[in-house]
């Protein structure tokens, strides 16, 4: 009853970073709680994923051979089995695309509370206080449940497990009801390719929100020309069809390390900030002094982009 | 013919200079929107009605009596007609936590039994992202979680669909109807609301219910999670701010680039 079982992620033949830094927050808890960390695989090459997880901390690795991919109903139709055999108090998933589509359903069938996106996780064994953000990262808040709970995890929140541990290792004897499987992935497609990979620029001006209308973005173009940089953009930028796809950084995009990141009226949504706090120098240019991007960036301008690029533009011509 | 529920939340937006009270932000720095998420799936539905594979697409809220506002934008949008769920036991709510809001709108589409669900992959305030995947899963409906493709075609009760998954990568997926599929923002283009829509939207049923008439225990959403503390977040770098003025910093900009050996 104090146990903690963390569901891992890959994805066509990778294990995901998710999954041994989720071993690291399921050790936290269970040494709090005094339980056992379990871990699942589900589908893939588990015997060869379950070795490269067989880290420091890890009590028991249980494997299912089921199939190649991914597939919510697989995936939650084991858990729930493995929660009837195992009984632990707490169950972590990433909140990765992935953990969102089956840790929900899990928590449902179950009749368990869920808390996702947890940046922070903290148990005296009867309480559990998860740390999680709102309003786009603005705040944070502290929240707390009593007893069994499914959380999702935030990635590179907490650092990898490493080592080499001794884990047992077994297959787990899953029942999968094939007619309840009502969803076939048919396929996977690569989007975001192209004639520019923003990956390889050592400068990028990257344009947000902040620009307001698409007959505004000449002005960065001006710019990136005058410094002979590339232009990328977050989300908002592409879903309104301003720039292609592959000009976006963040974790639906490209994660890009140039030497300098100029962030243009981009506040810093933590999908965004996955993609480029990697960066050797970040600057922001936002009007909004307390706009998370601000906590990752070096140097900041708290003045009207409008005002600030064509100035910066100058410069250069 | 289809029929269509879309869910549609009101969130709670923040000024960029805030305060918070308690555990919460203080009342006049709050704003209120049509959530983002949301604003997509409303017009994923209204696009499906349009290619003529849905003959009725209705939203469902829950909130109370102020958010009829956001609800006639999405009736303005092109909705036929809208739920709006609120009772008394829901005013102290601290936390509508997942399992609430799967309880209340699992009645509302029993109720209504569409045969397709959409709902925005989360919202812009409390940003849990699981309710859409949770109340499928009470409903045994089939799901898809971050659809950002829809075929509209739905042909032999199958939706085929992208989901967006991290890192640029598509899965395509078939999903057997009736399902929940929660949109992601970039599906589409939302429109704007007319003029004559949002007159329209004025006298479209909006039909209230409470936790008695959908059958929903009042007990039920009180919810597993409390919130016990609101802060902001600590900075974690020393970032270096240029004043001045907005030439003056755009000229150390400049600098900066020169030094670093990246600009001409």
């Amino acid at each position: 009853m104090s146990d903690v079982l963390a569901i891992t992620d890959h994805r066509r033949g990778e294990l995901r970073d998710v999954s041994y830094e989720i071993i690291t927050a399921g050790r936290d808890l269970a040494d709090e709680t005094g339980g056992d960390l379990h871990l699942a695989v589900i589908s893939g090459t588990v015997d060869e994923f379950a070795e490269k997880l067989d880290r420091e901390g890890v009590d028991a690795i249980h494997t299912v051979d089921y199939g190649e991919e991914f597939n919510h109903g697989v995936y939650t139709q084991t858990i729930t089995q493995l929660y009837d055999e195992l009984a632990p108090q707490y169950v972590l998933a990433p909140n990765s695309v992935n953990g969102l589509d089956y840790a929900p359903a899990v928590a449902n069938e179950l009749d368990l509370p869920i808390v996702t996106d947890a940046v922070g996780l903290e148990t005296d064994g009867d309480t559990l206080g998860v740390t999680r953000e709102m309003f786009g990262g603005k705040v944070e808040t502290a929240t707390e449940l009593e007893g069994d709970a499914v959380v999702t995890i935030r990635s590179a929140e907490w650092p990898a497990a490493e080592g080499t541990g001794d884990a047992t290792i077994e297959a787990f004897d899953v029942e999968i009801d094939e007619d309840a499987l009502g969803s076939t992935v048919t396929g996977f497609e690569e989007v975001g390719g192209g004639d520019v990979d923003i990956s390889e620029a050592d400068v990028l001006v990257s344009v947000g929100r902040g620009i307001e209308e698409e007959d505004n973005i000449p002005i960065i173009e001006e710019l990136a020309d005058a410094l002979d940089a590339t232009i990328s953009s977050s989300r908002p930028i592409v879903d309104n069809g301003w720039l292609p796809k592959n000009r976006q950084v963040g974790q639906s995009g490209k994660v890009v390390t140039p030497d300098v990141y100029i962030a243009i009226g981009i506040s810093g949504a933590v999908q965004h900030v996955a993609g480029m706090k990697g960066s050797d120098t970040i600057v922001a240019i936002n009007t909004d002094p307390n706009a998370p991007i601000m906590d990752i960036a070096d140097y900041a301008i708290h003045d009207d982009l409008f005002d600030v690029i064509p100035a910066l533009t100058e410069e250069f011509q | 013919m289809m029929k269509i529920l879309v869910t549609v939340k009101e969130v709670a937006t923040v000024e960029d200079e805030f305060e918070i009270e308690g555990t919460s932000i203080a009342d006049q720095y709050l704003g209120s929107d049509l959530n983002e998420w949301d604003d997509y799936a409303v017009e994923e539905a209204v696009q499906l009605q349009e290619a003529g594979l849905a003959d009725e697409v209705v939203t469902v809220t829950i909130g109370p009596e102020d958010c009829e506002q956001t609800i006639r934008q999405a009736l303005a949008k092109g909705a036929d007609r809208a739920i709006r769920v609120w009772d008394d036991a829901l005013e102290d709510v601290d936390v509508l936590d997942v399992g609430a809001k799967t309880d209340i709108l699992g009645a509302v589409v029993e109720a209504e039994d569409p045969d397709l669900v959409l709902t925005g992959v989360q919202s812009g305030d409390d940003s849990w992202g699981a309710t859409g995947v949770a109340l499928a899963e009470d409903l045994g409906f089939e799901w898809a979680a971050v659809v950002n493709h829809l075929e509209h075609d739905l042909e032999d009760g199958v939706a085929s669909v992208r989901r967006e998954l991290e890192g640029g990568v598509e899965e395509l997926t078939d999903v057997g109807l009736p399902a929940v599929l929660t949109i992601q923002t970039g599906i589409n283009e939302p429109r704007y609301a007319s003029l004559r829509g949002i007159r329209q939207a004025q006298r479209k049923p909006l039909d209230v219910q409470g936790l008695d008439d959908l059958g929903v225990d009042a007990a039920a959403v009180e919810g597993a999670v409390t919130l016990t503390d609101m802060y902001e977040p600590e900075s974690e770098s020393d970032v270096t701010v240029w004043e001045g003025g907005a030439e003056d910093a755009a000229g150390q900009l400049a600098e900066l680039l020169r030094e670093k050996g990246v600009a001409p």
